[in-house]
Order: structure tokens, then sequence, then C-alpha cells
């Protein structure tokens, strides 16, 4: 969904995205996966569905892990985003990325960065979680791809490494 | 950006090597078509019809014109060319024109500054619909008052198979079976997307998701009124494909707008119109019939296959030649008939969807097998190995297997697989039990279910079709040591190609940095398309041969200036089925077998798969983690279409046109996978390969419904099995019997006898209407 | 389309006033949806995610009420006592939407499969809502009267809902065709309160609105054993209640169940989840 905004009229955002303050002028009726790929050029969160039901989208507002599809991005002005692109310092891959690559959890990868940045919020949280709990954190990352199988192994593999 | 590797990996041949497209994956920063822009771009968007067959009194598009921000609006009268397009046959409008066939059918494409934009312009084209009866029953299409969808009738292809005598007397027992598959939607995550850019030469270059690059410029370039040349197509990152793509989606529209603006012109369907805008998995009904000797040796096969191809032909045709040739299984049947029909109806049109037309045949065989084995009281493994195709077996179509066929020891070493340990009813976390997040037990009514399939599907293309890969290899020295680059028109949309087509490279050259280059139509001949498992056989192949000429070249001297090689791969030849069906219509063939146990609560009908067990014949394998990614996604995908997939169709229209009702697996629903491959290698094949990508989903489906049989008693001959078939709520599906066998000119598709092949003019025109 | 951004209730009661036109956005996971398919295109939206005052929940003595802004994720990890609650909570959607679905978006958009409605109702909640011209309390059978249609007045804002908690085991179930993500194709939700010696079964997906079930409630309000905790309800009293249940339901067809299918699910949840209460309180009082 284009955060261009039509008529004209729009509203000033300012947010911090991953540690950058960034502002832009959006359609109130624009998704923040909108504000993020359309105007701050961040593409790495993905619009497979726009309607919340298989997180390519999934991103941090305020350190929660959302949707960025369902986020009115209105709401992000004064707040704090953080997407995939945060992950790594621009020469070492996180290790949750790592991973997915060394247990080959990635296929097409349209579901890598949502599948990555949920991965990476569940081990924020559980650093050593069993197959139930990740399946139930990652319920809500659809892979038409991959069975699940190696992002499962993934999961486990990071869980090791950053132990 | 450059990385530090955790762990060095191996690269060549038969190694896990890592994927050559792993890091911008993984960091988002892989440029899928729906991510691409340019300066001073349009927004597309497309007008879509809401009925399933309705004649067009006209369309006013000047509200749209009209409205803030358009900069262009085109209907079917501004098509510069041709005006259809079809990947056998050209029987598909670009835009309607005097009527429209399906709900979903492009109708208009406005162009605008920005999406929402578009859309409100599209809102204000009014279009002057008069609704006729729609005819949108597979069996229904064939009676002779049925509404017409293409005027020469509704019957595209009738393929008859007929080999020995199919009443053969010595059967002595027999067992009839009626079976249904629903529509599946291949659902990949990725939207369909492209950029068109209009070139300075009146040309346009193209950026598009798709799976033959080739094959589209052969359909885009006519309609533009353009030379093939002048339409350039540069292959965007693909989202997944699995057959969607195959059929051409926005190229045109995006093209004939940017031309008509000269601006780049940007389109990205949402997730409702991507199920509207791509073609399906044919649903179907089969009517299947084996005869067998009292000790289990099958005598005859009578099938009767009818597959709903919607409203346009895509590749329906080679769907139904596909699936009548396995209709019987991979199973030695000396006399064998098989009358498979695809008819055209308004429902939305089917084409390619992993596994061909394969799965449905499948699902129809080995139910029935299962069938025959209770009647014979044959223990169902043993009564699928008695009667096993191996290498020199004669298959209905009269073609004998000269390649591998190792089916014996897919099925032996299938169910030799571990079980899965038994779980405790009682004390689990809810979300363990079938129903998961919904807490819906604690351990009631739960039944465990065993059930197995062997199947199998030919890899390349059929019927004499020369689809020829072409690739080239360059080998360049440098000052650290050589360096190698691959370019093909084959695309890459998540399988793992283009990192075997890089291993390949790396043992043959003996060189570890090899760079796939951007697939492009301007710098390489056709590569075929990524479907029918092939790609790794055709392009390595190529790639293969490429390298071998590079060889041969260095071993006339050290490696001082580049070596670039291009090589084209044909497959051995392939015939067409005469009019009793015999010939030699495919290349080879690939075997899989699947054993899946579940867990079935009874009372509610939910599902929760415990393991699958996967063993498939490859020939050899390549990348083992690329392999057994291909095999679980392709169960995945064979799952889905077992318990939770169908789109819902009501007179043509599609209910549950999104991720919330049309409910692809999640991981919650995806069990372990076991899974082994029987590398034998193929003759005359690179590597020994056969290809890999569609034979999971052959038998997946059919192994978990035969263990949700075993484990409720019922008969569910239809996939998907929902929870209310398995519940008991509702019945079997019937039939009145064998759909009626159309009069038919021949073995062709019939716009092919009415002179209507590709290349020819759109339909009704062409009759003089 | 214009957006509001009230930083207080009184300040989104005020703009709520005077634009009877604008939209309440909380977490955006129903409306949104709409928003991205070009469904719905509010003139107004009234963006409620920055007024803290919604967002608290609390106890005093039996009377428990939740800000309409407490999301499913802050329910699963802070009201754990009320175990159907959480068990609804944790049956939303995914992590991703549970961190921004809110009890008063379920309340407001009123859909009859509202996982957190069957709870409330079960509850005998209240629900609570507050304009300029003040707090508005109104039983949750009065406040919903249509699928998607409540008793909120254009300038009324649903402030949370309250409810006297019930001294007693209880539980929620859903059933959906997927193992995970589905909207409940019926869901059922069953308290008991051993004080007042009541049992309360709620029906969600399957009528109009959230419905009770009386006549199940009367008769295992009867039956159950409420002086000896550890004997267990003959199995036919338990299937008659679960009958019971079924023949409270009003389902219809759907693109996602039939009605014999919802009621039959209806049948088989209210059956087990009155043998898990019923067990729960066995195994506390032994």
């Amino acid at each position: 969904m284009d955060a261009r905004r039509p008529e004209g009229r729009g509203l000033l955002i300012h947010t911090t995205v991953n540690g950058l303050d960034c502002e832009a002028d959006v359609w109130p009726g624009a998704s923040l996966l909108a504000l993020l790929r359309d105007e701050f050029g961040l593409a790495g969160s993905k619009n497979a569905c726009e309607q919340g039901e298989c997180g390519s989208c999934s991103a941090w507002l305020d350190g929660e892990l959302v949707c960025a599809c369902l986020v009115p991005a209105v709401q992000a002005d004064g707040a704090a985003v953080r997407t995939v692109e945060s992950l790594g310092d621009g020469r070492r891959l996180h290790a949750v990325q790592d991973a997915f690559l060394a247990a080959g959890a990635v296929q097409c990868g349209f579901c890598t960065p949502g599948m990555v940045v949920a991965a990476v919020d569940l081990l924020e949280r559980n650093p050593a979680p069993s197959d139930e709990a990740i399946r139930e954190a990652l319920a809500g990352n659809l892979c038409r791809c991959t069975g699940y199988q190696k992002i499962l192994d993934a999961v486990h593999v990071a869980a090791a490494e950053l132990s | 950006m450059s990385t530090t590797q955790i762990t060095p990996t191996p690269s060549g041949v038969g190694t896990s090597a890592r994927r050559v497209d792993g890091i911008p994956k993984v960091t988002g920063t892989y440029a899928y078509a729906s991510d691409l822009d340019a300066e001073n771009s349009l927004w597309a968007y497309t007008v879509r019809s809401p009925y399933a067959s309705a004649r067009i009194k006209g369309i006013d598009v000047s509200a749209a014109h009209r409205a803030p921000g358009v900069a262009a609006v085109l209907v079917a009268a501004d098509i510069p060319g041709r005006k259809t397009f079809g990947l056998e046959f050209c029987d598909q409008p670009v835009l309607a024109d005097d009527v429209v066939r399906y709900a979903g059918e492009p109708v208009a494409v406005v162009a605008a500054e920005s999406l929402e934009e578009a859309r409100q312009a599209a809102s204000a084209i009014v279009v002057d619909y008069e609704p006729l009866t729609p005819v949108t029953d597979m069996e229904a299409a064939l009676r002779p008052d049925s509404p017409r969808v293409h005027d020469f009738g509704n019957v595209l292809r009738h393929v008859h198979i007929l080999h020995g005598d199919v009443d053969s007397p010595e059967a002595e027992v027999w067992v009839d079976g009626y079976y249904e598959t629903g529509t599946q939607d291949q659902a990949a995550l990725g939207p369909e997307a492209g950029l068109a850019v209009p070139g300075s030469d009146g040309g346009i270059d193209l950026y598009v998701a798709t799976q033959w690059l080739h094959v589209d410029r052969q359909q885009i370039a006519p309609c533009l009124d353009l030379p093939e040349e002048k339409v350039r197509i540069t292959l965007a990152g693909v989202g997944g494909a699995f057959g969607s793509r195959e059929d051409v989606h926005m190229q045109i529209h995006a093209s004939a707008l940017a031309l008509k603006t000269g601006r780049p012109v940007r389109m990205s369907y949402g997730r409702e119109e991507s199920f509207n805008g791509h073609v399906h998995r044919h649903p179907s009904r089969t009517w299947i019939r084996f005869g067998a000797t009292r000790d289990g040796r099958l005598l005859a096969a009578d099938v009767r296959l009818l597959l709903d191809g919607g409203a346009y032909a895509s590749s329906s045709p080679a769907v139904i030649s596909n699936a009548s040739t396995f209709a019987p299984g991979p199973y030695e049947v000396p006399n064998v008939r098989v009358e498979g029909t695809v008819v055209y109806t308004n429902n939305p049109p089917c084409g390619a969807m992993r596994g061909f037309g394969a799965p449905q045949v499948c699902f129809a065989y080995e139910s029935a097998m299962d069938v025959l084995a209770t009647k014979l009281g044959i223990d169902p493994i043993e009564l699928r190995l008695r009667n096993a195709l191996h290498t020199g077996s004669v298959l209905p179509t009269g073609q004998v297997i000269t390649g591998t066929a190792p089916v014996r020891e897919v099925i032996e070493r299938c169910v030799a697989i571990p079980m899965p340990a038994p779980e405790p009813a009682a004390g689990r976390d809810a979300i363990s039990y079938p129903g998961g997040a919904g807490n819906v037990s604690r351990g009631e009514s739960l039944r465990r279910g065993v059930g197995f399939a062997v199947g199998y599907k030919n890899i390349a293309y059929s019927e004499g079709f020369d689809d020829a890969a072409e690739a080239t290899v360059t080998l360049r020295p440098t000052p650290d040591g050589p360096v190698a680059s691959v370019r093909t028109a084959a695309v890459e949309y998540g399988q793992g190609l283009y990192t075997v087509l890089a291993q390949i490279v790396r043992t043959e050259l003996d060189v570890e940095d090899v760079a796939v280059e951007p697939a492009t139509t301007m710098e390489n001949g056709s590569a075929g398309s990524t479907s029918a498992s092939r790609q790794s056989t055709m392009s390595g192949g190529a790639v293969l041969g490429a390298c071998a000429e590079i060889k041969r070249e260095l071993a006339s001297g050290p490696l001082e200036e580049p070596i670039t090689r291009t090589y084209t791969y044909h497959h051995r030849a392939t015939t067409e089925l005469d009019d009793q069906g015999q010939g030699a219509p495919h290349v080879s063939f690939g075997f899989a077998a699947e054993r899946a146990v579940v867990e079935v609560d009874e009372e509610l009908g939910l599902v929760r798969v415990l393991q699958i067990a996967a063993v498939q014949d490859v020939g050899r394998v390549m990348n083992p983690q690329g392999a057994t990614g291909q095999v679980e996604g392709g169960t995945a995908q064979g799952l889905g279409l077992a318990v939770l997939e169908e789109l819902d169709l009501k007179d043509g229209i599609i209910r549950n046109a999104s991720f919330t009702d049309y409910l692809i697996p999640t991981i919650l629903d995806v069990p372990p996978i076991v899974t082994e491959f029987v590398e034998e290698p193929e003759p005359d094949a690179p590597y020994g390969l056969k290809g890999i990508g569609e034979m999971a989903t052959v038998v997946a489906t059919a192994a978990i419904v035969a263990a949700l049989r075993d484990a409720t008693g019922r008969t569910l001959n239809r996939a998907p099995a929902t929870p209310e078939d398995l519940a008991g709520l509702r019945p079997p599906a019937t039939t009145t019997g064998p759909a009626p066998v159309p009069d038919v000119p021949g073995q062709k598709a019939i716009p092919e006898y009415l002179g209507l092949g590709l290349g020819q003019q759109e339909l009704m025109k062409a009759r003089g209407r | 389309m214009e957006a509001l951004l009230p930083r207080s209730l009184e300040e989104a009661l005020a703009l709520r006033a005077a634009h009877p036109d604008a939209v309440p956005v909380a977490g955006g996971t129903d409306l949104m949806v709409a928003v991205n398919f070009g469904r719905a295109r509010p003139p107004v939206l009234l963006d409620l995610s920055r007024v803290q005052e919604l967002k608290s929940w609390r106890r005093e003595n039996g009377s428990v009420f939740v800000g309409a802004g407490m999301t499913f994720a802050r329910i699963g990890r802070e009201l754990g006592e009320f175990r159907p609650l959480v068990e609804a909570a944790r049956s939303v959607g995914s992590p991703q939407i549970r961190s921004r679905a809110t009890i008063g978006g379920n309340i407001g958009t009123a859909s009859p499969a509202g996982d957190a409605l069957p709870v409330l109702a079960a509850y005998g909640a209240t629900i609570v809502v507050g304009s300029t011209r003040g707090e508005r309390r109104q039983a949750w059978d009065a406040f919903f009267t249509g699928p998607k249609r409540t008793t909120l007045a254009p300038d009324e804002l649903v402030l949370g809902v309250e409810w006297q908690a019930a001294a007693g085991p209880g539980s929620f179930a859903k059933v959906g065709t997927r193992n995970a993500m589905v909207i409940a194709i019926a869901g059922v939700c069953l308290q008991l309160d051993l004080g007042a010696r009541t049992v309360r079964l709620a029906l969600g997906s399957v009528a109009p609105t959230v419905v009770r079930a009386p006549d199940s409630e009367a008769f295992a309000a009867d039956v159950i054993p409420w002086d000896e905790p550890e004997r267990e309800l003959p199995e036919e009293a338990v299937s008659e209640f679960g009958r019971l249940a079924a023949a409270a339901a009003q389902p219809i067809d759907d693109v996602r169940g039939s009605a014999a299918y919802r009621r039959h699910v209806v049948e088989v949840l209210a059956r087990r989840e009155l043998s898990w209460t019923l067990g729960d309180r066995r195994a506390e009082a032994c």
C-alpha cells in the first residue's frame, strides 16, 4: 500500500527507525509497512498479505513484535521502530541470520525477514526454547517453501550460538 | 555487504553449499519484483469482472480519465497488437473485449501517481455488464445444453489411452472407486509484481517475477506490436511460484501502460487480487477401476478422469495428458484404458501447480490400491511391491522405462523409517493436541492412523516438446586465482537452482568463486521453464556442457584470457501420443513414497500430523540440504491439499481469496519430516540426476488421507478432508457414474484442430464473427 | 483522511464528540485490514493508542476492571488468575497480533467471532463506555445487539469491561480448521462459581452475537455435586449438558463451517469443558 498521499493532505510523522530519526509526510490511512517501504526505502519488511495473517512484515514497535501492515503509520509518530535491517552490524550477520543460512532455512526468502525478526524476538525473551515454544512463537509467520523443518533447526542453531 | 561466516562450508556438487543468494535474503536486501521502483514511476491497478460470465455492453472510462493523478486508462481496444495471449493457445484476452468468461478477468487497467489514486480511478470506471448464465460444474460443462465458454464447445482436450484388453477376463477381483480433489492455490508468498520501463527505442524493459522469461516474451511482444528483441525481460526476485507464474499476469498490462505514458509503471497485486490473478490447480473427478488376480497381480486399470480447466486454456492440455499417462499409478498393469478430459468452464482458469495433474491421480490410484488390498486380504505395502514398476517395465502408453525406476527400493526404505514414538494422550501442553492453539483438548478421542502412498511423475516437458536450456559459463583469470560466472535465463524462485549451478561449476572447473548473473532475455537464449522438476537437469546439463568445453580449451594451455562458452542442452526426444495414446511421451520419471502418521480428534475432526517419512528417487543428490528442503516444502503443500486448502468457489466466484480463509499450513501444522534419498544414477543425465521439486507433493496428499482413513475408519474419498468429513458430519462424495466420453477428432487439444495454435488470431475473430 | 491523536482520555472523548464520523483505532488489527484492502476509507481516524488511561486494569475486592486498551499479550501476561480469559488471549492470532489487538477492539467491533467475547459473557460482564456526557454501564447482552452492532453512540468510546470475579474453575476453547491463526468456527467458555453454585456457559460464532446457554446452565447447576467435589458427574449428565448447550446455538452455514458442524462443536466443547472444570475442582480439593 503506497504511503504517498493522494489528495495532498498528509500528516508529518516523526519516528526513529533503526536508531535513526526520520520523518515523512504520509496519508493517514497508510500503514507502518507502507511508511517503511515507500517513504524510508526499507524494503526488507514484505507485503505478502497486508492483513496480518502471514507475518512477512514483522517488525518491532517500541520493542514489541508487530505486523507493520496493521499498524497505522500515525501510531509510529514518536515511537521507535526496528526492522530486519537493524540486525547484524554491517560486517557480520546476526546469529539468527547466519543460522538460517547454515541450516538451509531459506528458499524463496519472502518470509525470511519476518521469520528472522520473529525468531530474534523469541530468543531475546526465551534463550533456550523448546520445539513447542518455537512453533507457538512462529505460528504467525507463514512459509510456503520450506515446510518449516529447517526454520526450527535454524532457531536451535542460533540459540546454541547465542548462549 | 561482506560477511564472516561462522561455519565454513564445502561447496561442490553433493555438498550442502550455502545459497548463493542467501545473504541478501536474510538481510532483507534481496530485490523482489514487488520491491522494485524507478524514478518518475506510476502505479497501475486492474479492473476485474465481478461476473463469471457476462457480455460487456460498454465501458465508460471518462470519470477515470478525469480522476486525480491518473496518467492512462486502457481497455481492449487500446492494446496495440494482438488482443490475446496464452501459454499453449492464444485464447485469453489481455483485456476483455465483448465478453468476460470468469470472475476476476481483467477488463481495464489504470496508471496513476499513487496506488491509492489508481484504485480510486479504477472504481470510477463503469462497465455495463449483461450477466449470462455461467457453467461452473465440470460435468455440467460436458452436457450438450451447457452454456459454451468458447464458441467451439467446452471440451478443451480429451486424451484416450488404450493398451491391451481392459475387460481382461482373468482378473478375479475388481474394485471401483470415485475420488475428488478440490481447487488448490499455489499461494506463493510473493505477489505477482513487476516494473515496466519504456525504452528510448520504443521497446520495453520489463523486470518481473516469472517462471520462463522467453515464453513471456513470446506472448508479450505481439500484444505490444513489438518485435521480440524490443521486449527486454530481466528476472526480478521471485517470492515462490509453484506454477502460478508460468502464465503471464501483469506483464502486458504494465508494459502497455508504460508505452502509453512514457513512464515506468509498477504493478504489485495484493493478496486478494493475487488469488484472482493467477491460475490454480485443476480440481478433479476420477472414476477408477482396478482388476487383479487373487494373489494381488494387477491385470487391468480403467480410469475416467475429468479436470476443470476454467475459462482459458493455460497449460491444461499438457496437464490432462500428464495426468492421464500416470492414472494407473507406478505399477505394471498390462491392460489399461484411460479417458482423460479437461473442460472449459466459467470458473477461474487452472494451470500449472506443483505436480501438474499427478497429485490428483495419485490420490485416486493410491486410495483404490488400499481398497484392493483390503478386498484381497493382502498387506497394502506388499500389494504395491508386487506390482511396482522397474526399469524395462511397459507403461500404459507403451513407453518402456529405459531409465532408472527403483520403485521397490523407494517403498521398502520408506516403510523402514522408524515410526514416531507413541505419545501419552493426557498431560500434554494444550497446543500439542489436534486443534493446537484453540485449547480444545486434553487428550479426548484421539486416534492414531498410518497411511502410505507411492507415486511418480515425469521430468521435463513431454509429447515431443524440445524444452532445451542454454547456459553460458565464463572463466576469468584474476590476480587471486580464476573466478567463474554463469549466465542463464533460468529462473531461480527459491528451490536453490542457482546454488546447484554454482556447485557444478566449482566441481567441474575447480574454482571456488562462482557468480550467477541476473537472468535476462537480452544476453541468453531460453532455458525453458522452471517447472516440471526439470531445471537442475536441463540448466545443469547446459552448465556442465559449457564447463566441458572450457575444460577442453584449458587442456591446450594456461588461462590467460577469459574463456566463455555457451551450451544448449537437449534432453532426448519424446513422441506425441498416437490415436490409442501410445508413444514415448516422457523423458524420464521420478518416484517417491511417503508414510504419514496422524493423530485425529475423532469427535471434532481435527488433525495433527505427527510424522511424514519421505523417500525419493533422485538419481543424484546435488545439495543435501537443498534436496531435503524441496521434499519438506513439497510435502507441506501436499499436506495443505490433504486437510486444509481449497478455493471455495460458488457460481464461479472465489469466496475465500485471503489468507484468513484460504488456510495454508502454519508451523503448528507441519510435522517433522524424515527424508531419505535413493540415488541410482539416471543414464544420460548430467551427474545421473533426476528432478526433485514435485514428487513429494504428488504423494503427500494421498499418504495423509490414507492415514486419516486408518485413524477414523471413514471413506474419505475427497481431498481436502475437512473436520466435517472426519467427524462424520458430511457423507462421502457421490457420483451418478463416470462422466461421458466426449466425441473428439483426436488426441490433440481442440483449438489445434481449428487451426488456432500458438501465434494465431484470437478465437472469436478468427472464426469470422 | 484525517487523523486525530489525543493524548488523554478527556481529549479523546472531546474529539469523539466533535467528530461523530471519526473511526476509533487502537491496535488496528481489524480496521487496518479493511483500509489496506480498500474496503474502508474513514474520513477521520481517532487514534487511541496514546491514551494511557485505557491501558490499565485493576481489581478491587471482587470486582475486576480491564481497560479497553489492554492488549491480548498483556492480558495473557498479567491476568493469569482468569484462566478462560488467558486461554482466549492465547488463542488469538499470533504473537504479532496479540501484541496489538485489544479487548476494547473485540468489544467495539463486536464480531460474533470475537475471541474474548464468550469469556465476557460467561463472566456476566458489564461494558463501560464513556463520553463527554459521562460514563455509562451496560450488561454485555444489552450492549451487543447484532453482528458487529452495539449500542455505542457516535460520541461514545469503549472504556473497558468489568465483572465480579467468580470463585471457581473455568475454561475457554475454540475450534478452527488449522492448528493456529484461525477465526473461530465455534468458541465456548464455561465458568463455575463455587460460592454462588452457578454455572455460566457462553457460545461464540454460533449466533448473531455471543450468547449464553441458560438451559444448560440451569441443568448443570442442578446436577453438579457442589458439596462433594471428589464425586464425578455421570456420563449421561455430561452428555445432556452438551446437548442443551448445542440447542442454544443458532449457527449459520458460511465459508468457515456449516451450521451442523458448529452445533456439533458446541456440544463437544461444552461436554469437555464441564469435565475439565469439574476435574480441576477435584484436583484442587484433594
